[in-house]
């Protein structure tokens, strides 16, 4: 049986039934993205005002006239997503601070691609952690510019092929290594940062409402796979983001005022293989390159153990 | 609200060009996109709703007798829900035309 989490059965009962996120939205067949951005509307419910930078999520959500959002959505620039949802969460505490709405009822909340977020909208992230804005970060990282055709970003794992990092007699593909912007979050001293993936939606849901909860500014990394860019079967995407944290290539955990848990804590890890072999992005890998990312990601779980124990 | 047509005149646009009737996609079915479709086989279903709670699309509701279909205007056939069924209930068949 494939056991997700000890909560999930019967899911409706303990899931938010409302859909902030409307069918009719173009993203491709299988999206992970897609599905994370459904199930963190779910856990914001409706009062919220979502800023998001360009990327896939915006595109297919927003062909004009139409709108997936049913929640107030601003798309800006692609990257100030973070600067735009600082701007709105100081115009909402100046409007309640006159009366016009409720004190503390909505929240202000950014959204952007690894392509957003870790690359061209960094600076802006930053400023809005480090001033200290009671805004919700949600990053959804696919790990590339998927939106216009697959492009390598500092989020795109070593060794995987995009159209800028292709393999061939002179490369093996990407050739550094994963940002890890939680980390960088982690180190503006903020009161919550989490990874998540919609492969875990109980853990994903908790994680944003904790998120929103906390006063001052929080980040969520997401990770999410994208069928087309990483040359995976659509219905595998929920299996992918699995395999993923059961390899530990991408665990997840939170930081709450410092203090580090890991949220999902496999009781064996798998090997990297079963997670890279299920994607075309990486049918190229020799064994040796396999072995390479196995032993940065064993490194790199061990050194987050460690840091959950203390 | 301005229709797809693209013949709409300028200063009929709202001002920012906002969408005022949120979540207006629903007016664009993607089921035409599907070359495969869920069908369910309800005696195997113990109505965990992880096909529900999986979808991509939200496009997966519960009917009045607790059991859930998808709404095949918006089904694109990705066979996330077949995958991730507990009770493998549901199978996806190739669309006939
Ligand atoms: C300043 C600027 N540069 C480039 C683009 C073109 N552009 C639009 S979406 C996109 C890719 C977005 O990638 P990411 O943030 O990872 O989101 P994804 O599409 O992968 O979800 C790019 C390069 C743009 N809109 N603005
Ligand atoms: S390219 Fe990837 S992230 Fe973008 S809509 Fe398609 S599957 Fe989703
Ligand atoms: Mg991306």
């Amino acid at each position: 049986m494939k056991l997700v989490e000890n909560f999930d059965i019967f899911a409706p009962v303990v899931v938010p039934p409302e859909e902030y996120f409307s069918p009719g939205h173009r993203a491709c067949q299988g999206c992970g993205e897609v599905l994370a951005v459904r199930l963190v509307c779910k856990a914001l419910g409706p009062n919220v005002i979502i800023s998001m930078a360009t990327g896939c999520m915006e595109i297919v959500s927003s062909p004009y006239p139409h709108s997936a959002w049913r929640v107030p959505w601003l798309h800006v620039a692609f990257e100030n997503a973070a600067a735009v949802a600082s701007g709105v969460e100081a115009a909402l505490r100046v409007i309640e601070r006159k009366g016009k709405i409720p004190a503390k009822n909505t929240h202000s909340i950014a959204m952007g691609g690894d392509g957003g977020t870790t690359d061209i909208g960094l600076q802006s992230l930053s400023g809005m952690l480090e001033r200290g804005h009671d805004v919700v970060y949600v990053c959804y990282d696919n790990e590339a510019y998927m939106n216009t055709g697959v492009q390598r970003s500092s989020s795109t794992p070593f060794g995987a092929m995009t159209t800028t990092s292709p393999p061939g007699k002179m490369s093996f593909g990407q050739s550094t290594w994963k940002k890890n912007v939680a980390e960088i979050a982690v180190a503006h001293k903020i009161p919550y940062v989490a990874t998540a993936s919609p492969s875990y939606p109980i853990d994903l849901i908790n994680k944003i409402k904790r998120a929103v909860d906390v006063v001052g500014p929080a980040y969520v990394h997401v990770l999410s796979v994208c069928p087309t860019g990483w040359r995976s079967a659509g219905n595998n995407s929920i299996k992918l983001g699995r395999l993923a944290v059961e390899s530990a290539v991408f665990p997840l955990y939170e930081v709450k005022d410092g203090k580090y848990r890991l949220t999902i804590d496999p009781p064996k890890l798998r090997p990297v293989s079963d997670y890279l072999k299920l994607q075309g992005r990486f049918r190229h890998l020799t064994p040796d390159l396999i072995e390479q990312i196995q032993k940065r990601v064993t490194e790199e779980y061990g050194i987050l153990k460690k840091k959950c124990e203390e | 609200m301005p229709k797809e047509t693209g013949k709409t005149r300028w200063q009929d646009l709202p001002i920012g060009f906002m969408i005022t009737d949120a979540g207006n996609a629903a007016e664009y079915h993607t089921g035409t996109w599907r070359s495969q479709q869920p069908v369910r086989n309800n005696d195997r279903c113990f109505r965990c709703g992880m096909c529900y709670l999986f979808c991509p699309e939200g496009c997966i509701h519960r009917g009045p007798d607790g059991y859930f279909f998808a709404d095949l205007r918006y089904c694109k056939g990705c066979g996330i829900c077949a995958q991730e069924c507990w009770s493998d209930t549901i199978n996806m068949v190739e669309e006939t035309e």
